[in-house]
């Protein structure tokens, strides 16, 4: 019955989407309720350290959930979607820094504290209204779906694919970096916006404040991966796939291919912003360093290491590294690098299904090689 | 490395203290300028400024074949004396003792401890004097480098003696350029000093100079004119000056552009350098190598490396490295092809991300190994300085080698490509690869080749790059981006598309940055580069025919 609905048909008709939406749902109830009501000297207490790293985690899942919608479906190989991400995240940083109010080092009122010290006289245009909720929530949408409208536009529209589209993607983002490490760009170069105090008067340090975060970016996570689920089963989805695999062929039969790639790139750039949305309150800061196209393509190998186009891989894939990172850069940052490295050259040569396709790929591997054997074995009884 | 430096320096300094060792010995007092000459060393050991500065004056004047030595000395803090006789000594320190000799002498008074002797201490008016009266001495200089350096020195504070001296020695000086800036420095006196149609003459001479200082001499000249009305006379000056700063600015103007074309061609020669191997594995193989630019940062480590094991051959240590450089990226290219991208063919976008991950590991390699500092890569003789064409216009030299090497990859590049049987096959494969497979072509081995040679390339220009910026493990991924919008920019299948592409961007940066500012020339370009893309989205020279829809 559950299964027939939209709802069922979207989250739970194979067994991946059956796990995602659980852990989903299981991590949203379980982690606010270990942090706040199980007290701290239990060992089923989660400490509010754990609650923003893993609500860490789930904004990542998003953005890889964003990053597959392109890569696995479309085939488009994206080295730019930190900039929509970064985008996302600098909308929301703004809102916080005109919340902060007086209560910055310099006290004043109007502008931030980076614009005090600068000698900045007055807010420039593009910061005015920020202090608006519902204005900042349009912004997180409007800033990388632009963004990404503009690009895709001129790239798809001329027929730049492959190599070539990747390469202009990663000068992007490595262009809007330098942008922003500009002090005079006004969005508070080196050091991004920081120092935030509340969203929406509730104190961004209290635990219930990094619950509901937590909370938020667990049902948003729930929601892109619905919104993709929704794309990919539907008759648009058909076509995204076959671009992917004949771009020449969907446009002899008389599709815009390039309209769908628009779409489908606009849409993964607007999950990508909501994730870097929810992403700066949690961690607290926003800096240009995000844009850095190093970023990008690991995003890319958190899908490839998960699994491309099947989305929960995506979000398996985003928990898996970033889990790792977060042990080896305690443990020994050295050899993080070393390792996120051998990573990408792995997975790519010898797992390109990913973790998910890998217990697949395993049992096709051998029973090839008992069929292979089997041939062998034939060749050697002719003879 | 820096141990190293300072043991340059040593051997520098303990070279020039041996040339005016054997200076000294030929001394032959002879003349009563001689005893002025000797009281006047001697009263350096005065702690008023204003006398020492009449007994410098008295040195310069008493045309003593040592008074330059002495002087040169003084300004480079060498003159000491001792406290107990007030004897002047030229004096070599090291941690507690001085190595002494007698100024006048110049006989070895052996070693002392550092406390029992004084530095005759110089303040920056006598520094500046000390700089003309060396000027003035070295115009006599057989070097026609060291005079031209000396008549531009007192050019530069032109003054009384300054002007007699020009006017004594222009009968006698033979070089052409050496005698037009003794009469611009004429000029520049009479236009200072004389009268309104002194002023007038002069102002034609000096519209012709392109030195600063002539420059700003009109324009105070030009300032100074007041007076109403003005008479005719007043007039006229103001008018020839307005048009003579005028001419100045012109083609001050035009050798600026000159110079941002020059900074622009070299700029462009190390894209040319660092973006000729990824377009020539792009047209090959169709993928691109994001581990291209580690190896710019390995050809560029090896150049530093060659410099520690060899750092007493700092002079060829380029030369050496070229080569070297080439043959080890090439074999790690050719290593990377064989191990990994072999694997991955068809795969355009996952060969992009195994080879990141290669970088990854390279530049963490570095960082583990050597060290994650910037490494400095000493320049040698040869390379350092800069070609002077005029006051306006100083081309260094490690840019102009850089373009000519650059050159030289490019010719033997095309050669290879056009006139050998590798190069045969690489078109062949770059055009049609299944057609070239069929014509009995190994386009595995291609494959590798093609990898390591481009590998090798971007080695070498590691090494040129060496001698531009510090060597460090990030220093790949500065280049990478402008490289591969080189690439984009030019397209592939083309040596002259990577040419123009990366002389374009490079000549575009230089000329924008002092308008726009290094960052947003950036920004511009890659703006540029995406529209210009909608024109012609496989670059300027892209493959025509069958080949080019895949």
């Amino acid at each position: 019955m559950l299964q027939h609905s939209l709802i069922g048909r979207l989250l739970l008709n194979d067994t991946g989407s059956r796990v995602l939406t659980f852990c989903c749902i299981a991590l949203a109830v379980i982690v606010p309720v270990c942090n706040l009501i199980i007290p701290s000297d239990s060992e089923f207490h989660v400490s509010t350290y754990s609650v923003t790293l893993i609500g860490k985690y789930l904004c990542y899942a998003l953005l890889a959930l964003s990053v597959d919608l392109v890569w696995g479906y479309l085939g488009i190989l994206s080295l730019g979607h930190g900039a929509f991400f970064a985008l996302g995240g600098y909308a929301m940083g703004m809102y916080l820094m005109r919340q902060i109010g007086d209560r910055g080092v310099y006290g004043n009122p109007e502008l931030p504290d980076f614009m005090v010290f600068l000698n900045w006289s007055e807010l420039p245009w593009y910061w005015q209204g920020f202090d608006q909720f519902p204005l900042m929530l349009l912004m997180v949408f409007l800033a990388p779906g632009i963004l990404a409208f503009v690009f895709g536009w001129l790239a798809f529209r001329s027929r730049v694919t492959g190599v070539y589209l990747s390469i202009i993607t990663q000068a992007m983002t490595y262009a809007l970096m330098l942008a922003f490490f500009q002090n005079n760009f006004g969005f508070g170069g080196n050091n991004g916006l920081t120092d935030f105090k509340e969203i929406l008067g509730f104190n961004l340090q209290a635990d219930n404040t990094r619950n509901a975060l937590f909370i938020a970016s667990a049902a948003a996570l729930l929601l892109g991966y619905a919104i993709c689920r929704f794309i990919a089963q539907s008759r648009l989805g058909s076509l995204t796939m076959a671009i992917r695999d004949a771009e020449s062929r969907v446009r002899f039969m008389g599709y815009r291919d390039e309209h769908i790639k628009l779409f489908i790139f606009v849409i993964s750039a607007l999950l990508a912003g909501l994730a870097g949305a929810l992403y700066v309150p949690q961690v607290g800061i926003i800096n240009p360093s995000e844009f850095a196209p190093i970023r990008s393509i690991e995003m890319v190998i958190w899908v490839a290491i998960g699994g491309r186009g099947t989305l929960y891989g995506a979000v398996l894939g985003a928990f898996v590294v970033n889990y790792a990172k977060t042990i080896f850069t305690a443990w020994a940052p050295e050899v993080w690098l070393f390792i996120l490295g051998g990573i990408f050259v792995f997975v790519t040569v010898f797992m390109p299904k990913g973790l998910v396709g890998l217990y697949a790929q395993l049992r096709t591997r051998f029973s090839r090689n008992s069929s292979s054997d089997k041939l062998k074995r034939g060749s050697t009884d002719e003879k | 490395m820096r141990n190293f430096a300072l043991l340059l320096i040593l051997c520098g300094s303990l070279f020039s203290a041996g040339l005016s060792w054997s200076n000294d010995i030929e001394i032959k007092p002879d003349t009563i300028s001689e005893t002025i000459f000797h009281d006047a060393i001697n009263g350096l050991s005065s702690k008023s400024f204003t006398k020492k500065k009449e007994y410098i004056q008295a040195i310069a004047t008493s045309k003593d074949s040592q008074a330059l030595v002495i002087l040169q000395q003084l300004l480079d803090g060498n003159i000491y004396f001792l406290k107990k006789t007030k004897t002047i000594v030229i004096a070599k320190l090291d941690n507690k003792n001085a190595v002494i000799r007698n100024a006048i002498s110049g006989t070895d008074l052996g070693i002392i401890a550092k406390k029992r002797i004084k530095k005759v201490g110089i303040n920056n008016k006598l520094r500046r004097q000390l700089k003309v009266e060396i000027a003035k001495l070295s115009l006599d200089s057989p070097n026609k480098a060291v005079r031209q350096q000396a008549a531009e020195e007192i050019l530069k504070d032109i003054n009384k003696s300054g002007l007699q001296l020009f006017t004594g020695r222009l009968t006698i000086e033979k070089d052409d350029s050496i005698v037009e800036i003794m009469q611009t420095g004429i000029a520049l006196y009479s236009f200072k000093n004389g009268s309104v149609d002194e002023q007038l003459s002069a102002v034609k001479t000096l519209s012709n100079s392109l030195y600063p200082e002539v420059k700003n001499t009109l324009s105070n000249g030009l300032r100074s004119i007041t007076g109403n009305p003005l008479s005719t006379e007043k007039q006229e000056l103001k008018h020839t000056l307005e048009a003579s700063i005028e001419k100045i600015d012109f083609k001050l103007g035009w050798y600026k552009q000159l110079e941002n074309i020059f900074f622009g061609v070299s700029l462009g020669s190390v894209l040319l350098l660092a973006a000729v191997g990824l377009a020539i594995t792009f047209g090959v193989m169709g993928v691109i190598n994001m581990a291209h630019g580690e190896m710019l940062m390995l050809g560029a480590y090896t150049t530093y490396i060659i410099q520690q094991i060899m750092p007493n051959a700092i002079a060829y240590s380029p030369l050496i490295a070229i080569p070297i450089a080439f043959v080890f990226t090439a074999l790690v290219g050719v290593i990377i092809e064989r191990s990994i991208i072999r694997h991955l063919y068809g795969r355009p976008l996952e060969t992009l991300l195994a080879t990141f991950g290669i970088s990854l590991i390279l530049q963490q390699a570095v960082r583990t190994i050597i060290s994650p500092q910037n490494r400095a890569v000493a320049t040698p003789e040869w390379m350092s300085g800069s070609l002077q064409i005029n006051p306006a216009l100083a081309l260094t030299y490690n840019r102009l080698y850089i373009i000519l090497f650059s050159i030289a990859v490019l010719i033997g590049l095309m050669l290879l490509l056009q006139k050998t049987r590798f190069g045969l096959q690489v078109r062949a494969v770059t055009q049609n690869r299944t057609m070239a497979k069929a014509m009995g072509i190994r386009t595995d081995w291609i494959d590798a080749y093609t990898f390591g040679l481009g590998s090798g390339i971007a080695g070498m220009a590691g090494v040129a790059l060496s001698q531009l910026t510090n060597v460090g493990p990030n220093l790949g991924q500065a280049y990478i981006i402008d490289s591969f919008m080189v690439v984009v920019f030019g397209g592939v299948g083309n040596l002259w598309g990577t040419f123009f592409g990366a002389m374009t961007l490079g000549i575009a940066n230089k000329y924008l940055e002092p308008m726009t500012g290094a960052v947003i020339a950036k920004v511009v370009i890659l703006v540029f580069i995406i529209l210009f893309i909608q024109k012609r989205p496989r670059g300027m020279f892209a493959l025509k025919g069958r080949s080019a829809e895949n």
